[in-house]
């Protein structure tokens, strides 16, 4: 059996405001021996739509991905929410539709966010990541409760050399962000968003890590708006990090 | 006054009255939060319990698809042991019925337990307009009724007052001594109270649950009213949405497992009554037992294959103390009977998803609640469901100046094509010229982005996007 083949599934809001991120990934897996490719064509999981009540919507931007991806051997995604609108969602949106159901069967099989497939695919908990620094870690709501993922992303973290890792208090707690809920509801979002702010301040973490764009967009929006030295990482960004020298 | 109809499409007035109430803000915050303590300690002594859930949900979900079968086994068993069956489709019929047996019975005053069905149909309103007197004797209802408010949580109604709003309710409405001392205040209300109890000719109910296999209305509580209510009135009425019905009293044992446990972290309330008819010859109890079936749309929910899970609710208010929207907005901000997640179910589906139209959206989706929900109902995923109904049927005008729908539309055709998707952000990347300074917006001046900056910076669009950077990473 060959080197792995994984397709990068960028999402859009890494693409466009954490391209950073998408690095990290590449640089990380091709540091673990595995191929990446990246379909340019790509662009968006159809969430927003689909989070807003327009289901026609999603299901045209969600149908494209199907046929993008139809012939990887993995697609990983820096994103719990995108990989719950496919594994979790897609098979609502296609309910109806027997060979596009099909089809997303076969993708949904192969597609993982990134964490989850370096723990539970590549078996992997030592990325050779080193980040000599006091980190809190923030669990997403869908990559905790939709994919059942709260552990990987600890273990990789816990073997980062020279980390201090410090578990948020009330780590569960939803940030706020919600994907529509942020505009729809903002004085909600705001204030659930600043406690978050404030637990991670309290650890006395120098950096807040999650796995997920919108929560770090919706957090470090936050954050800089009332000017606080607290940073903002993406669980990519922090398993990228190595000695230098 | 009391709070009357469906206000649901106000919430973010009533969101914003809690939000700017330090008081509230506080009550709500701590309730919840011991609530949640006792909960947690609770089901840790019940190493079953995740069992216990998958159980009762299975339950549910029989009951619920043959609920034909069910309701008219309990009815003939009700029946068989002496009480009175009546069906009502309506609000307005229930009413009515109640009216009706109260007139027979020649009730002047009637006492009622704490009953969140009878507030979904304003019984207390169609009495009072027929000139018979409805007191609340549960201490919550008690206080709100004298507020004139609406229910802000389903297991603790007045979970938003202080025992200094309390006091000052007994004051200026009962003539009460100030006092801010809970047992002092509990003992004022129980005096006020006990009299009614021996005078009225009438109680109305709720029921927690209703078993089909015996005709036994079970109800769960900690004051005791609900025992004075049906068993010292000569007349006894108790009111049953077709959703509490479950099989069998093997299977009540499960639900009683959870319910305690789940609302307040209680193995069991301190009274469980199990009421199987009216008074036999020699005993002690109600003369006459009259069972209300109410439907109130109801059944509408259980025509739709995926909004009939919500039928399951075992009305426990854990989801509403582990909302982390709940717990910042408050009961009354959902403008129904019902709040939290669940109301932001019930309102909805019960009222039509016009008159609440917005409660869909009122959730971040994080799922908490389907995390504590004794029958596992799939919160989120109904709340998503009902966002499309919303769209689909009641579609709202929004300041936008592209209408949302469109907006969508537009979006989606962009997402189809790559070449306007990389046109578009590249737009966007001049755009945000003169609005970002070193990365970030302050200030996005159109709706709905300008809702994003009310109270957070918004990040730039960055310089280089990834997928054009993948032309230089690609090689290595």
């Amino acid at each position: 059996m060959g080197k792995p083949r994984v397709a990068l599934f960028i999402t859009c809001l890494a693409d466009q405001f954490l391209p950073n991120v998408g690095e990290c990934v590449v640089k990380i897996l091709r540091r673990l021996d595995v191929e990446v490719t990246f379909n340019p064509a790509q662009t968006c999981c159809g969430q927003p739509a689909f989070n807003t009540g327009y289901r026609d919507e999603a299901r045209s931007v969600a149908t494209r991905v199907l046929d993008l991806f139809d012939d990887a051997d993995y697609i990983v995604a820096p994103s719990g929410s995108c990989t719950a609108m496919v594994r979790v969602f897609y098979p609502e949106l296609f309910a109806d539709d027997p060979a596009r159901l099909r089809k997303c069967a076969q993708v949904r099989e192969r597609f993982f966010e990134f964490s989850e497939f370096l723990v539970n695919i590549l078996k992997v908990e030592d990325v050779g990541a080193s980040f000599a620094h006091r980190v809190t870690y923030h669990d997403s709501c869908h990559l905790l409760r939709e994919l059942g993922v709260g552990e990987a992303p600890r273990k990789l973290l816990r073997k980062v050399r020279g980390i201090d890792f410090v578990e948020l208090q009330d780590y569960k707690l939803c940030c706020g962000f919600g994907g529509t809920f942020s505009v729809k509801f903002p004085e909600v979002s705001v204030p659930m968003g600043e406690d978050k702010v404030r637990a991670a301040q309290e650890t006395g973490a120098e950096y807040l890590v999650a796995a997920d764009g919108g929560c770090l967009m919706h957090i470090s929006g936050l954050i800089h708006r009332q000017g606080l030295p607290l940073k903002t990482l993406h669980l990519a960004e922090v398993l990228a990090q190595q000695e230098s020298g | 006054m009391a709070d009357t109809g469906i206000h649901s499409n106000e919430i973010h007035q009533g969101a914003s009255l809690t939000l700017g109430n330090e008081r509230l803000r506080e009550a709500y915050r701590s309730s919840t939060l011991r609530l949640l303590n006792h909960r947690e300690l609770a089901i840790a002594e019940v190493p079953g319990f995740e069992r216990l859930r998958d159980r009762a949900r299975e339950v549910k979900r029989q009951t619920i698809e043959h609920l034909d079968y069910y309701l008219a086994q309990f009815a003939d068993r009700v029946e068989q042991n002496g009480g009175r069956m009546h069906w009502a489709s309506t609000a307005q019929e229930v009413c009515r019925i109640v009216v009706d047996i109260a007139r027979a019975s020649g009730a002047q005053e009637v006492v009622k337990a704490k009953s969140m069905i009878a507030e979904e149909v304003e019984l207390n309103h169609a009495l009072e307009a027929n000139g018979i007197r409805a007191v609340e004797t549960d201490l919550g209802e008690f206080i709100i009724q004298l507020a004139g408010d609406r229910p802000a949580h389903i297991v603790a109604p007045a979970i938003h007052k202080t025992r200094e709003d309390v006091s000052e309710l007994f004051v200026k409405h009962i003539h009460a001594p100030p006092t801010v001392v809970p047992e002092q205040l509990t003992a004022i209300a129980r005096r006020a109270l006990r009299e009614m109890f021996q005078n009225s000719g009438l109680g109305v109910s709720g029921a927690n649950f209703a078993v089909a296999e015996t005709g036994t209305v079970v109800l769960v509580e900690n004051e005791g009213n609900i025992r004075m209510c049906s068993t010292v009135p000569r007349v006894h009425v108790v009111l049953v949405g077709i959703e509490k019905l479950i099989p069998n009293l093997v299977d009540l044992g499960i639900f009683l497992r959870l319910l305690g446990r789940s609302a307040t972290g209680q193995k069991l309330t301190t009274y469980t009554s199990f009421l199987t008819g009216p008074r036999r010859p020699g005993e002690d109890g109600p003369e006459e037992m009259h069972v209300v079936i109410v439907d109130n749309g109801r059944t509408k929910a259980l025509a739709d294959p995926k909004m009939r899970e919500m039928l399951y609710c075992i009305r426990c208010g854990a989801c509403l103390n582990t909302c982390p929207v709940y717990r910042k907005i408050g009961g009354h901000a959902y403008g129904g009977v019902y709040s939290g997640p669940i109301g932001a179910l019930v309102t909805p589906e019960l009222a039509g998803i016009g008159q609440a139209r917005e409660l869909p959206f009122a959730s971040s989706l994080c799922g908490a609640c389907r995390e504590v929900c004794p029958v596992r109902i799939n919160i989120p995923d109904l709340l998503l469901h009902l966002r499309s109904e919303a769209q689909e049927h009641a579609p709202q005008r929004t300041p936008s100046l592209i209408p949302e729908r469109r907006m969508f539309r537009l979006w989606a055709w962009g997402m189809r094509h790559p070449q306007m998707y990389a046109l578009g952000t590249r737009l966007a990347r001049w755009g945000q010229i003169l609005l970002a300074r070193q990365g970030w917006v302050r200030k996005i001046p159109i709706f709905p982005a300008s809702q994003w900056t009310q109270g957070r910076d918004f990040p730039a669009l960055a310089p280089m996007a990834f997928r054009d950077r993948w032309k230089q990473l690609r090689g290595k």
